[in-house]
């Protein structure tokens, strides 16, 4: 996949002024290709219109992969594969068997999720990301078109949208 | 859009901007560590020196070493690993339960919470792998992996068994949860470093680069693991005390066990976090952050925390002579007139009464006071669990073989080694990570700061 190199950014100082410049400029027809924050903004998702994450989908799928993989494990060790009578119990003392299972589930959620989550924002030690502006993890929101994706546009009228919203700054970014 | 409220002070104080936030935060990390953080850290690596002399005497001989009789075969090592494991609910509790709750103040604390809560079950679970006297055979007693020492696969009816997977489950669950907290953080001291650093924490940081999908996804998965944490952390105290409750030895087959555990972990882990956080906010000058507010809002917590272990204590006290049965009703007498009779107090005076002056508004919006009710806390706390396992122990069923118990230098040394385990690791988190959550201050700033306003 090639990338794309040319942007330009709205460089923006407030929270309140990114929502609505967001979706001022998306109301203006500009594809938006990325908004760069230095902490979460809620409700950006909406007005960017990205759809909910299926994470939790994930987290589910893979803790009930934990509690069946967990009383498998329990039943075939202590009733069929090496059954032992331990205090008078029942082989299969399903009571006994809950703590493991609740924390397997636990265990594999968590860490189920976690990976996907890893890998689908491809978030790995050496991911060497494209920075628009180092300020976007200091006190900036960083708003980036990408140039290609609005080639029916003219450059000076997606600046002045990006003024008009309220953006700080309007600069160019391009990339080798 | 934005709301200020006049009646709720403000999270952050001194009219910090974002950058401030920054800055404050990443300042420590990229300085050269102080003259006082020096002194602190060898005075802890001292400490772990000394100590792994008795961890490995205990190693190389075997835990002959430490006081324990054939009477009171339990004693300081489950004592330490319950005390460690208690200090360590607290960071779960503000980073996952306060989230839950949203608790907006938890932001400036819950990142150094958290790394006490690591910290702490790493000392916490030396104890139990101590106590094997051989741990390089360890896994075959603690994991299921099909062996010929004893029986063919562990005990899974066995209460210390799920304590292994509680435990385990508990701090890789943690230790994930903290470090995607850390990943912005990491990102914003890359992109003020240059040369080494900003390899070290490039690689760190993932290659966060703060994109609004990936926002939207590090929230949603910061909901779901504060929403798995919750019952963990409550799942593993409960486990702990299985440990004693299962079993049938009065003193410890309580059903109440469970929730007076859980009660009082977050009692003597929100003490520790006092502790570490009056010390954390003078030395890197973080007041604006971790404000007078906080510490009233933690004491509170202390005093609820508190009047629950109380009201424990006292419940016990009074089934034991309910239920009729003389062993339990003698178990209890004994604990508080019997030979360790001062243990007990010590531990009535320093958890039930002490918190209780919290009360006064004086008391606890003073920061000297509340870090000496924290250390004094931590230290009824300690003597809680040596109550509960030393004194239900020493009176055996037959008169004949009751004892007592006298700790060794090797027990001392043994606990003296996960301190120094523990501020060794404390510091360098303090020097070389960001302290506080900067991402998260700076989400609740704009409601909270003057400044930010504009």
């Amino acid at each position: 996949m090639e990338r794309d190199t040319h942007f330009i950014l709205g460089v923006y100082d407030d929270e309140d002024v990114l929502l609505h410049a967001v979706e001022k400029v998306r109301g203006s027809g500009v594809k938006i290709h990325e908004v760069y924050s230095p902490y979460p903004v809620h409700g950006l998702e909406h007005v960017l219109g990205y759809k909910r994450s299926k994470l939790p989908i994930a987290a589910f799928l893979f803790g009930m992969l934990g509690t069946s993989l967990a009383l498998t494990m329990q039943f075939y060790m202590m009733k069929f594969d090496w059954p032992m009578i331990i205090g008078g119990k029942d082989y299969a003392a399903f009571p006994d068997f809950i703590p493991v299972s609740f924390e397997m589930t636990v265990l594999l959620a968590a860490f189920g999720m976690v990976g996907v989550f890893l890998i689908t924002s491809n978030l790995k030690p050496w991911a060497q990301p494209r920075i628009f502006d180092l300020r976007s993890t200091d006190d900036k929101h960083i708003l980036a078109i990408d140039l290609a994706n609005n080639s029916s546009l003219e450059l000076e009228k997606i600046k002045k949208i990006l003024t008009d919203s309220g953006a700080t700054e309007v600069n160019k970014k391009s990339f080798d | 859009m934005q709301v200020t409220s006049s009646v709720r002070q403000p999270l952050v104080t001194g009219g910090k901007t974002y950058h401030d936030v920054t800055h404050d935060v990443s300042r420590q990390v990229e300085g050269k560590p102080t003259k006082l953080w020096f002194m602190a850290f060898l005075t802890a690596v001292g400490v772990l020196a000394l100590g792994s002399t008795a961890l490995l005497a205990t190693l190389w001989e075997g835990i002959g070493m430490w006081g324990l009789n054939k009477t009171v075969g339990w004693a300081w090592d489950i004592t330490n690993f319950v005390w460690w494991v208690g200090i360590g609910h607290a960071g779960t509790l503000i980073s996952a339960v306060l989230l839950l709750f949203r608790q907006k103040w938890r932001t400036s604390i819950n990142r150094a919470a958290e790394a006490m809560t690591i910290f702490a079950v790493i000392c916490a679970a030396m104890f139990p792998v101590i106590h094997m006297g051989r741990p390089w055979l360890g896994a075959y007693w603690a994991l299921p992996l099909p062996n010929t020492y004893g029986s063919l696969w562990v005990n899974f009816n066995s209460p210390l068994l799920w304590d292994v997977f509680a435990i385990s489950t508990y701090f890789s669950v943690s230790l994930v949860f903290w470090y995607i907290g850390l990943i912005p953080d990491f990102a914003t001291i890359r992109d003020r470093a240059t040369g080494l650093r900003k390899i070290i924490y490039g690689a760190l940081s993932f290659g966060w680069d703060g994109a609004a999908k990936t926002w939207m996804r590090y929230e949603s998965v910061s909901l779901i693991l504060a929403g798995l944490a919750t019952p963990l952390v409550l799942s593993v105290h409960t486990i702990v005390s299985f440990d004693f409750a299962t079993s049938v030895i009065p003193g410890w087959h309580t059903t109440i066990f469970p929730p007076y555990f859980v009660a009082g972990a977050i009692f003597s882990g929100f003490a520790m976090v006092l502790t570490l956080m009056i010390i954390t906010r003078k030395v890197f000058k973080l007041e604006d952050y971790i404000t007078l507010g906080h510490i009233e809002l933690m004491n509170i917590v202390i005093i609820i925390t508190g009047s629950i272990v109380g009201i424990a204590y006292i419940t016990e006290f009074f089934i034991a002579w309910y239920s009729g049965v003389e062993a339990e009703q003698y178990a209890f007498i004994n604990r508080a007139t019997g030979p360790y009779w001062w243990a007990y107090w010590s531990m009535m005076t320093c958890n039930v009464i002490s918190p209780q002056l919290f009360w006064f508004k004086k008391i606890r919006t003073s920061i000297v006071a509340t870090f000496i009710l924290s250390l004094v806390v931590n230290i009824g706390m300690w003597f809680e669990r040596f109550v509960i396992i030393v004194t239900s122990l020493h009176r055996d069923y037959l008169p004949s073989s009751w004892a007592m118990f006298y700790p060794t230098w090797a027990d001392v040394g043994v606990y003296l080694f996960t301190f120094g385990l523990f501020f060794t690791l404390f510091f360098l988190f303090a020097k070389f990570f960001p302290v506080i959550n900067m991402a998260e201050v700076k989400s609740v700033l704009k409601s909270s700061s003057e400044k930010a306003h504009k």
